[in-house]
C-alpha cells in the first residue's frame, strides 16, 4: 500500500483544525501565547512542563498533542521530521536581549536551552517516549518535495513505518503549524498538491 | 550487503588549521588550539578557554577576497566558504557547471552581526540590511551565491549533531540517486549568545577540557567549519577520481530525556551507533578507532561512556575524544571530527586524548593517550546534539 | 524571614513559569526537587541565577546547590546566612 497523510492538524489564525475540521476556535484576537495557553486548557493536555518552553516549542507540542493523544499509545519507533523558516528566533532574541550591553552576567538558562529548533523534537520526544530518528529543517518556503522524499525514503528503507511531519513556523505573532502523520495505510494521497492544499 | 557511499573531497577550519593540511600537522604534532579568547569582548574572557581561530573577522574577508566593505558575510559563513572552498578543490568539481547538492549546517548562523548591531539596527538604517543575516538559510546562500552553488541546498539546525545529520541525509540523497554529488557538513563561529548560554548552564571549564578524565570540569566552546564531498560511483568512476575513504553507516536515534542532558545510560547515543553498524552491514569487531563526542561534561562522558561499553561488548578499542585540540564546533563538530576519522584511515593514526590524568571513577576506560600508528580500516565517530539528538557514523577505507 | 520565603515563592512561581501555581500551593518543607515540585536541573541553574542576581550570592558549584535547594526553607535559611543584598 501507498503511504498515506492518515491525520493531520492546523494550527492558524487563533483555530486549531483536526483532518480538515475546526475543533477549538477562540473569538478574540489574543497574541499567540495567550492563545497558546488557551489551546493548552482546552484539550487538558496536563503537561507542567508546557509553561516553561518557548513558542516554537509550545505550537509544536501542542499541534503534536492534537495529533497523538488520540491513541492509546504512540509507536516510539516513530520519526519526527519538521521544518520552519524561522528557527526559534522569538527566544534567540530573548536571550539576546538578556546578554546585551549591561547584562552580560544574567543570562537564563531556561532560555537559553530553548535556543536551538530541535529542542522541540526533543520535547515532542520526551513527551511521547519516542526514541526514532528525528531533524528540523529550515527552509525559505514550506517544502513539500523534500519532506515527501524524505519520509518517503524514510519509510522505503525500513527506518519506520510512520512519520510525523511538518511545518511548525512563528515569528512574534505570525504562526502556522501543520503536522501530519504518514503511513501505508489508508488515508489522503501523499503528494504535494494535497500537501499545499492542507497547509 | 551495505551500499557505502564515496568520499571525493574535504576542507576544514579550526582552530588547529585552515586547511587539511594545516590540521593533519596539528594534529600529529599534539599542537592544540585552545587559548583564552581574544576576538571577542566579553565578560568572561578570562574565566574560559576556547578554540577559536586566530583570524579577525576582517582577515577572513581578505582571504575571501570579498573587498566590499558592507557585506552579508557572517563570522559563521565565512568560516564556512572558506572550508567549502577547499572540498569543492579536493574534489576536483566545478559547482558553476553542475547541479551539486548543498546541505549545510549551523547553530549560530548569523549571531555575531546581530550582536554588533543589535543597540542601534532600529535608528540606524545602513545597519538593517544585517537583519537577513541573522537566519541560518540565509549564511547558507550567502555561501551558494559566492561560489555558484546550484543544486539543492537546505540547512539542518540539530545542535551538536547536525553536520552528522547533514553528511547522513547527503548519504541517503546519493543513495537514491537523487544527486550524484552533495557536498555536506557545518560551520559555526563563536559569539557571545553561546558563550554566555553555555556559561549560564555551568559546563564550560575554567580550563582546558579534559575528556574521559575523572576530574572534567566541562567544555571549551570552538570554532570551525568542515565539509565533504559525497559522490556515487557512477560519477567518480567516469571522471577518473579516486575517493579518499566511504561512509559505511550512520543513524540518528534521539534519547527522550531532557533538552540538555544525556540519559544516565546514553540510551540514545546507544541506539545510534547501534543502528549505524546496522546500515554498515559491520560487526562491532571491525573497528580499529572510536573518535568520540567527548565534551568534557560530567554529563556527556558518562553516558557516553557507558553506551560505548554496551555497543562493544566491555571490549572497547582505541578511542579518544579530539575536543582538546579544536574545542566543542558545535554544528561543526561532527565534520570537523568526519575529516580527522578520514585522515585516521588514510594516514593510520590514531589521536591522542589530550589533558588526560585521572580515570573516571564509574568504569574501566582509558583513551588513547599518544599519537599512534596503525593500520586503521574503519572509524566509528559520535555526535550528540541538545535536544537529545545523537547521531553516529562510520568510516572504512 | 517569613517575609523571604514569600518573596522566594513569588519568586520562584514566576522564574520558573510555575503557571497553575500560587504561593498557598507551596509548603515550607516541600521538597523542591523529585517530587513534591518536581523540578529539575535547568530550574536549579535558574535558582543560581536569583540567588546571585538578588540576593549576592555565587555558587560556583551546581552540586552545591542541591542541599541549598531542598525546600523554601533551607533556601529561605541558606539566603538570611549569606546574602549581601
Amino acid at each position: 500500500m501507498k503511504n498515506n497523510i492518515v491525520k493531520y492538524c492546523n494550527i492558524k489564525n487563533n483555530e486549531v483544525f483536526l483532518d480538515g475540521k475546526s475543533i477549538f476556535h477562540d473569538e478574540e484576537k489574543l497574541d499567540f501565547n495567550e492563545f497558546i495557553k488557551k489551546v493548552y486548557k482546552n484539550f487538558e493536555m496536563e503537561y507542567p512542563k508546557f509553561y516553561k518552553m518557548d513558542p516554537l516549542c509550545k505550537l509544536a507540542v501542542a499541534g503534536s498533542s492534537i495529533l497523538l493523544d488520540q491513541f492509546e499509545e504512540v509507536d516510539s519507533e516513530m520519526a519526527v521530521i519538521l521544518s520552519n523558516k524561522s528557527s526559534c528566533i522569538d527566544i534567540d532574541i530573548v536571550h539576546q536581549a538578556s546578554i546585551s550591553e549591561g547584562n552580560e552576567g544574567y543570562a537564563s538558562p531556561a532560555n537559553f536551552v530553548y535556543t536551538l529548533p530541535n529542542i522541540a523534537l526533543g520535547e515532542i520526544s520526551i513527551k511521547y517516549k519516542l526514541r526514532s530518528e528525528n531533524s528540523f529543517f529550515i527552509f525559505e518556503d514550506f517544502n513539500p518535495d523534500f519532506l515527501i522524499d524524505y519520509t518517503t525514503s524514510l519509510i522505503g528503507l525500513k527506518k519506520t513505518n510512520q512519520v510525523m511531519c511538518g511545518w511548525v513556523e512563528i515569528f512574534k505573532n505570525e504562526y502556522n503549524a501543520f503536522l501530519f502523520i504518514v503511513k501505508a495505510e489508508k488515508g489522503i494521497t501523499f503528494n504535494k498538491e494535497n500537501l499545499l492544499k492542507l497547509i | 550487503m551495505a551500499q557505502n557511499i564515496a568520499i571525493t573531497g574535504m576542507g576544514i577550519v579550526s582552530a588547529i588549521g585552515m586547511n587539511v593540511e594545516e590540521n593533519l600537522m596539528s594534529l600529529k604534532g599534539n599542537k592544540h588550539g585552545i587559548s583564552k579568547i581574544e576576538n571577542i569582548d566579553t565578560i568572561l574572557r578570562d574565566s574560559i578557554f576556547v578554540g577559536e581561530i586566530k583570524k579577525i573577522n576582517q582577515e577572513l574577508l581578505d582571504l575571501l577576497g570579498v573587498k566590499e566593505v558592507v557585506n552579508n558575510f557572517s563570522r559563521t559563513s565565512m568560516l564556512g566558504t572558506l572550508a567549502v572552498k577547499e572540498a569543492i578543490e579536493d574534489a576536483g568539481i566545478d559547482v558553476r557547471s553542475e547541479n551539486i547538492g548543498f546541505i549545510n549546517s549551523t547553530t549560530v548562523g548569523g549571531m555575531d552581526i546581530i550582536e554588533r548591531y543589535y543597540n542601534t539596527f532600529e535608528f540606524e538604517k545602513d545597519e538593517q540590511h544585517y537583519i537577513e543575516v541573522h537566519d541560518a538559510g540565509n549564511n547558507t546562500n550567502v555561501i551558494c551565491d559566492y561560489l555558484g552553488i546550484k543544486g539543492m541546498v537546505t540547512t539542518i539546525s540539530t545542535a551538536c549533531s547536525s553536520a552528522a545529520n547533514a553528511i547522513m541525509l547527503g548519504a541517503r540523497l546519493i543513495k537514491s540517486g537523487r544527486l550524484d554529488k552533495v557536498i555536506v557538513g557545518g560551520m559555526d563561529g563563536l559569539c557571545k549568545f553561546t558563550i554566555n548560554g553555555f556559561n549560564t548552564l555551568m559546563i564550560l571549564s575554567d580550563a582546558h577540557n579534559q575528556p574521559f578524565d575523572d576530574q572534567r570540569k566541562g567544555l571549551n566552546l570552538g570554532e570551525g567549519a568542515a565539509y565533504l564531498v559525497l559522490e556515487a560511483e557512477e560519477s567518480y568512476t567516469k571522471r577518473g577520481k579516486k575517493p579518499l575513504a566511504f561512509l559505511s553507516g550512520y543513524a540518528n536515534a534521539n534519547d527522550a530525556f531532557h533538552q540538555t542532558a544525556s540519559s544516565e545510560n546514553g540510551e540514545g547515543a546507544f541506539l545510534a551507533m547501534q543502528k549505524a553498524f546496522e546500515v554498515a552491514g559491520l560487526d562491532v569487531g571491525s573497528i580499529d578507532y572510536v573518535n568520540a563526542h567527548g565534551t568534557a561534561t560530567p554529563n556527556n562522558d558518562l553516558s557516553e561512556g557507558r553506551a560505548i561499553l554496551n555497543v562493544f561488548n566491555q571490549n572497547v578499542p582505541d578511542f579518544s575524544s579530539t575536543k582538546p585540540f579544536t574545542g566543542h564546533t558545535l554544528a561543526a563538530a561532527a565534520a570537523v571530527e568526519a575529516v580527522y576519522s578520514i585522515l585516521s584511515l588514510r594516514e593510520g593514526i590514531i589521536y591522542p586524548n589530550l589533558n588526560f590524568e585521572t580515570p573516571m571513577k564509574e568504569f574501566d576506560l582509558i583513551p588513547n593517550l599518544q599519537l599512534k600508528s596503525k593500520e586503521v580500516n574503519a572509524v566509528l565517530s559520535n555526535s550528540f546534539g541538545f535536544g537529545g539528538n545523537c547521531s553516529s557514523l562510520i568510516f572504512v577505507k | 524571614m517569613e517575609e523571604l520565603k514569600k518573596e522566594l515563592k513569588e519568586k520562584i512561581i514566576e522564574a520558573l513559569n510555575l503557571e497553575d501555581m500560587s504561593i498557598e500551593d507551596i509548603n515550607d518543607t516541600d521538597m523542591l526537587f523529585e517530587e513534591g515540585l518536581g523540578l529539575d536541573s535547568i530550574d536549579a541553574l535558574e535558582l543560581i541565577i536569583i540567588l546571585d542576581k538578588d540576593y549576592g550570592i555565587k555558587l560556583t558549584d551546581s552540586k552545591e546547590g542541591k542541599k541549598i535547594f531542598q525546600s523554601i526553607e533551607t533556601m529561605a535559611q541558606y539566603i538570611s546566612e549569606n546574602r549581601t543584598k
